[in-house]
């Protein structure tokens, strides 16, 4: 029988971790992700959970053993946040080269300098090309079920592509909510068990992780890419079984609220997205057409859902907690693509916010559609906006 | 004098684990490999950092390893060792070794951090640094286990330099300081010593690490011909030993006695050939000083080589 606990994020990952019964973990701490290898440990000492911990001496090391292991055959978990994902930067890449299923939660925090513990999501965006899917959770049910999803994806044959599980520091690894835990036997009838027939094997040795010449190493890496995008129909089937099989279902790669007749869309990402929900339903009672599109997952990207966003006189914001210096946000790069290339000709804002684990605010995502809604007319305003910006801004 | 773990040449398998490959002529390493494979055998999972050996083993789609073997990222040898290893035993596999080839840059210092981790979880493996003292693959750039003296492309020889100016760090000693279970020094010199080191770290129920003398003709400056002598040169005049470490305690196999003048194995070397009178004392004192302590403090027992 499925039971409800009272979870934080992290705890919630750390449940479906354990559901999903990977044979080796790696554990390195990290604020504030630390809780869910702690947890893990826990489960392991009190025989809960019948898996290898291992207690690695860095992160770097934890992406590697865990690939030693992937390549053998076993289903291996980690998790890591902010520094400690760019000091794995290396790895990521191996890990997505090498198409090892590895599953992995990241804890959004902020990068150094300056220091900061605090959440925001330039971490996992700037390793956004290394490979990895990448989903991001709202809250912590979506958290524990997409470590279970993300095994089934990652280990779907025609993936083979290492999952990275982000989830906003603090705002969600450590904030409590009710948290259905799945029945065993439901996952175990959802997720079987890890099969790879691409493994070292003492009956039938295999040299993995070689080098190619550039007569053959573009097409290694078309491989890799088609694999990615191939995700997006194996992302849809799953979150269509998941949900006959548990109930819940999320979207796939997007999920969008109150957009079928919006005048204005936010698009973000992550745990604020349930603040904009609230702002549009208090928009929508004041008789102005808002609406949300969350993005679930950023690779593969969700072009087409993006695209059919567009439409005539529709604005459409991008809200992220990440900058890529001397642009815009990332995001909303990806966002600005997909739109144009569906010939999107209305307004299009970037709001970045959030940086370093400031709050963002139902006054300022009330403020930002009200940008939106008056944005056709001020159209000579940069559209890369700071939200609460404590600075003059630079013109550009 | 032999002991369980020796084995006789006639007895070694004739077939191969590690065999063409594209290892220059000469090669010490490559040497390394595929005579450690010889005692390991079939049932072998192996890794290697980027590297020479990985550079001239697995080229696609020309695989040079008839073992299990893969890759790793340059710092990660010892990690996905123990990723292995974990995996293994959650599998339940039996009967099998898991062993890395690491160079001694990839060793001693961009590897030495997950090296230094997997040996304080006692990890089951066997870990074999093949020292060829500098950074071989990128073509003979210094680390830290170049020698005192030895030109390299980035300690050049110049008026003001005099080649490497820092002497080889101790990897033997350092695995030993962590208590590892077993840990020794070979060299390619001395093949039924090295295969009686592997065999002995094959049946090491945690961590083991061999530290391999593997000269480079490319790197020293040499004719390629001349490795196995290069080898045994350095042995004889004490600027390389044979010796290990277990129970606490470590062992010499093999005392010189009176040392060959260092100029017999120093004036063989190209990278050597620009050291003076002075520098040379100082090599010379390096080395009397380290061997004062050996004889002091190690167990001595002489073994057949």
């Amino acid at each position: 029988m499925s039971k409800k606990l009272f979870l934080s994020g992290n705890e919630a990952i750390a449940f479906g971790a354990k559901l999903s019964r990977p044979h080796v973990i790696a554990a390195y701490p990290i604020t504030p992700q630390t809780v869910v290898v702690e947890k893990l440990a826990e489960m392991v000492s009190s025989g809960s959970l019948n898996a290898h911990y291992l207690h690695v001496e860095s992160e770097h090391s934890a992406l590697s053993a865990m690939m030693g292991a992937s390549a053998i055959g076993a289903r291996t978990f980690t998790a890591t946040s902010s520094q400690g994902l760019v000091y794995m930067a290396e790895c990521l890449h191996y890990a997505s080269g090498g198409r090892f299923p590895i599953v992995m939660m990241n804890a959004n925090r902020s990068l150094a300098l300056p220091w900061s513990i605090y959440g925001d999501q330039r971490d996992s965006l700037s390793l956004l090309d290394s490979g990895w899917i990448q989903v991001y959770a709202e809250d912590a049910q979506e958290s524990l079920d997409l470590v279970i999803q993300a095994y089934r994806i990652a280990e779907d044959i025609r993936v083979l592509t290492p999952v990275m599980i982000n989830l906003d520091g603090f705002a969600l690894t450590h904030t409590y909510e009710p948290v259905i835990i799945p029945d065993q036997e439901e996952v175990d009838a959802f997720l079987p068990p890890y099969a790879n027939p691409n493994i070292m094997d003492l009956q039938h040795p295999r040299n993995l992780g070689f080098s190619s010449t550039p007569k053959d190493n573009m097409e290694f890496k078309y491989q890799q890419h088609a694999a990615v995008l191939c995700a997006k129909d194996v992302i849809s089937d799953v979150d269509a079984a998941y949900g006959k099989r548990f109930g819940r279902r999320y979207g796939g790669l997007v999920s969008n609220y109150r957009t079928e007749d919006a005048e204005c869309v936010l698009v973000t990402l992550g745990s604020v997205a349930g603040t904009v929900r609230a702002v549009v339903d208090e928009m929508r009672k004041e008789g102005k057409a808002a609406g949300l599109c969350r993005l679930r997952y950023m690779r593969p990207f969700p072009e087409a859902e993006i695209a059919a966003l567009s439409a005539t006189n529709r604005a459409i914001g991008v809200l992220e907690k990440d900058i890529s210096f001397g642009y815009e946000g990332a995001v909303y790069t990806n966002v600005n693509s997909a739109l144009l290339k569906a010939g999107h000709a209305s307004p299009v804002l970037n709001f970045i916010g959030g940086l370093g684990g400031r709050s963002i605010t139902r006054e300022d995502i009330r403020s930002i559609f009200e940008d939106l809604l008056a944005a056709e007319r001020q159209r000579a305003i940069d559209p890369v906006r700071f939200v609460n910006l404590g600075v003059a801004a630079h013109g550009r | 004098m032999g002991d369980e773990y020796s084995i006789k040449i006639r007895d070694l398998t004739d077939d191969e684990y590690f065999f063409g490959h594209k290892a220059c002529g000469g090669c010490g390493g490559s040497l390394a490999v595929r005579l450690s494979l010889k005692v390991l055998g079939p049932r072998t999972f192996a890794v290697l950092p980027a590297g020479c050996m990985s550079a001239v083993g697995f080229i696609f789609p020309q695989m040079a390893f008839a073992i299990n073997a893969m890759i790793s990222t340059f710092p990660g040898t010892a990690s996905m060792l123990s990723g292995i290893a974990a995996g293994a035993k959650a599998l339940g596999l039996r009967d099998y070794a898991v062993v890395g080839f690491a160079g001694d840059g990839g060793t001693a210092d961009i590897g030495l951090q997950a090296l230094s981790g997997a040996i304080d979880r006692n990890d089951r493996i066997i870990y074999i640094c093949y020292d060829n003292e500098a950074y071989m693959n990128t073509g003979i750039q210094k680390s830290s286990l170049t020698p005192l003296g030895a030109r390299t492309t980035t300690t050049p020889a110049g008026s003001k330099g005099t080649g490497s100016r820092t002497t080889k760090k101790n990897m033997f000693e350092i695995v030993a300081a962590h208590g590892i279970p077993y840990a020794a020094t070979a060299s390619v010199g001395f093949i039924p010593d090295l295969l009686r080191k592997v065999n002995k770290a094959k049946q090491t129920a945690g961590t083991s690490y061999i530290h391999v003398f593997a000269p480079c003709p490319t790197g020293w400056e040499y004719e390629p011909s001349a490795s196995l002598q290069i080898s045994r040169l350095a042995v004889a005049s004490g600027l390389w030993y044979l010796a290990e470490y277990e129970n606490d305690g470590f062992s010499l196999n093999h005392d010189p006695g009176e040392f060959i003048p260092l100029r017999d194995y120093l004036s063989a070397q190209g990278r050597f050939k620009h050291l003076g009178e002075e520098e040379i004392r100082i090599i010379e004192r390096n080395r009397d000083e380290k061997w004062k302590k050996i004889r002091r403090d190690w167990k001595h027992e002489e073994r057949t080589l």
